[in-house]
């Protein structure tokens, strides 16, 4: 029933879709960080880009990032992301899009957590002579962290169940496999729960060691 | 000698370390800090007392600028408080304050919540602020508990390590915000010996306290407040037994006479 599988690589385009998950989600991590700092701020402009950002990004359709990354800023404004291969420029900008559409929810992750630290500590810090930057990355983001782990890894899954979104500029991974398999073959059902149980095989133990890990390192107050 | 050493602390008894000048406060249409005029000597200890939304602990929290005032101004050491930045941050570190619910670092060790300040305002290196840092949790009595969390500690042995935080940076002055306000009956008394320690060892220090026993022992001066305002300064013997104002005595009849 699943002999089919043999003409067709499964592991690698399963591969493709744990790169883009992980080069995303270290990408969106980083910058969504910067944005939630931005948001927390002091300083007025930064605070209005962050949430104008955010507003701005998370309410347009993933697919339409994706599209405009590959027909807007290759085909038109021609920046290949550093490659002259076509597939290669594809996946960069697969991961750029999904960078700047993750972060906008890594940020909101990120803010819910701050807000679940005692504005006593970053007081107590700042008493201390900290500036605003010490304050944000020495007591009030590790402890923000620790209670952003659940709602980290919800976006994770996402994430990761997202960059699906990238079969649409041809990226070689699973979704664009299913779409090949199943114009080839006869067997959709078989051809849904392979894919269905890749993913599975990705999101179960994102969800489950991070809900680990969440318990781990939560602060004790 | 003797002559040197009284000449000394006479300099020391009129040197003004904290002043405040006709500062005024609002929250919204609520004027909680009224024209306050408020001078501290170095290594004098000051209690603020008085009832419940009187500003007391406002007053208290302008002083580093945790608070933000609207007119007036504070100088501490005779250098006016800064509006922002890195010449806030500066002088904030020469201003230790205890919280009344203690505020340490919850992911930090206690020895890390000591060394912290030392390490990243004061640019100590590591070792020399774990000495430091070690030297002032025994003093404070909870040396033995360096390396837990500060959940694993009571509410008393919290205090206590924050009063060692503050410390830590030597500062010219100290604020405590009613600091065993939040401590169980059992645990004042181990958080403030190591409050008594410190004014006799010539810190001088700001405390906002409901605790009249450590008021009469330890201050040099108390100072009542009541609705935004300080209505009266006196040493401590002459304000518990005779006070001069009709809200003073109100004050201390309600406390004072069970």
């Amino acid at each position: 029933m699943f002999d089919f599988l043999d003409k067709y690589d499964v592991l690698g385009a399963f591969w493709t879709t744990v790169q883009l998950t992980l080069l995303s989600a270290v990408g969106s991590l980083i910058w969504g960080t910067l944005l939630a700092a931005m948001r927390v701020g002091p300083v007025p402009l930064m605070r209005g880009f962050g949430t104008a950002y955010v507003n701005i990004v998370r309410n347009i359709p993933l697919t339409v990032i994706i599209l405009f990354a590959s027909l807007g800023l290759h085909d038109t404004l021609s920046i290949t992301m550093g490659s002259d291969q076509v597939e290669t420029a594809n996946f960069r900008l697969a991961v750029l899009g999904l960078i700047v559409y993750t972060s906008a929810f890594v940020c909101e992750a990120i803010r819910a957590g701050i807000n679940t630290v005692p504005v006593g500590q970053a007081e107590a810090a700042r008493a201390l002579g900290l500036n605003f930057t010490q304050v944000l990355f020495l007591v009030v983001l590790p402890q923000a962290f620790r209670a952003a782990v659940l709602p980290l890894a919800n976006v994770l899954i996402a994430l990761t169940k997202n960059t699906t979104v990238a079969a649409a500029i041809g990226v070689a991974e699973a979704a664009l496999l299913m779409k090949k398999m199943v114009e080839n073959e006869a067997q959709l059902l078989p051809i849904s729960a392979v894919i269905a149980f890749g993913f599975c095989c990705l999101t179960l133990p994102t969800g489950l060691i991070l809900g680990w890990v969440s318990k781990k390192v939560a602060v004790k107050r | 000698m003797t002559e040197v050493s009284v000449a000394k602390q006479d300099v020391a008894a009129t040197d003004e370390l904290v002043v405040l000048k006709s500062v005024n406060k609002h929250f919204g249409a609520l004027h909680v800090l009224q024209d306050i005029d408020l001078t501290i000597a170095r290594g004098e200890v000051v209690v603020v007392i008085g009832p419940s939304g009187s500003g007391k602990s406002t007053l208290c929290r302008t002083i580093n600028r945790l608070e933000t005032i609207d007119s007036g101004t504070i100088s501490i050491d005779g250098k006016p408080l800064p509006h922002e930045g890195r010449a806030l941050a500066r002088l904030r570190a020469d201003v230790g304050m205890v919280f009344q619910s203690f505020n340490l670092f919850a992911h930090k060790t206690v020895l890390e919540n000591v060394m912290l300040g030392q390490i990243k305002v004061r640019k100590a290196d590591k070792k020399q602020a774990e000495e430091k840092a070690r030297a002032l949790l025994d003093r404070v009595g909870v040396g033995t508990q360096a390396d837990k969390y500060p959940a694993q500690l009571s509410g008393g042995q919290q205090q206590r390590v924050a009063i060692a935080r503050a410390l830590a940076m030597g500062p010219k002055v100290m604020l405590f915000d009613e600091p065993t306000s939040a401590l169980d009956p059992e645990m004042i008394n181990e958080v403030l010996e190591v409050m008594q320690q410190l004014a006799r060892e010539g810190m001088t220090m700001i405390v906002v306290t409901h605790e009249m026993g450590f008021a009469r022992s330890a201050a040099n001066r108390v100072v009542f407040m009541a609705d935004g305002r300080i209505v009266e300064e006196a040493a401590p013997d002459q304000f518990f037994s005779n006070p001069r104002s009709d809200r003073a005595k109100d004050f201390l009849s309600k406390i004072l006479h069970h």
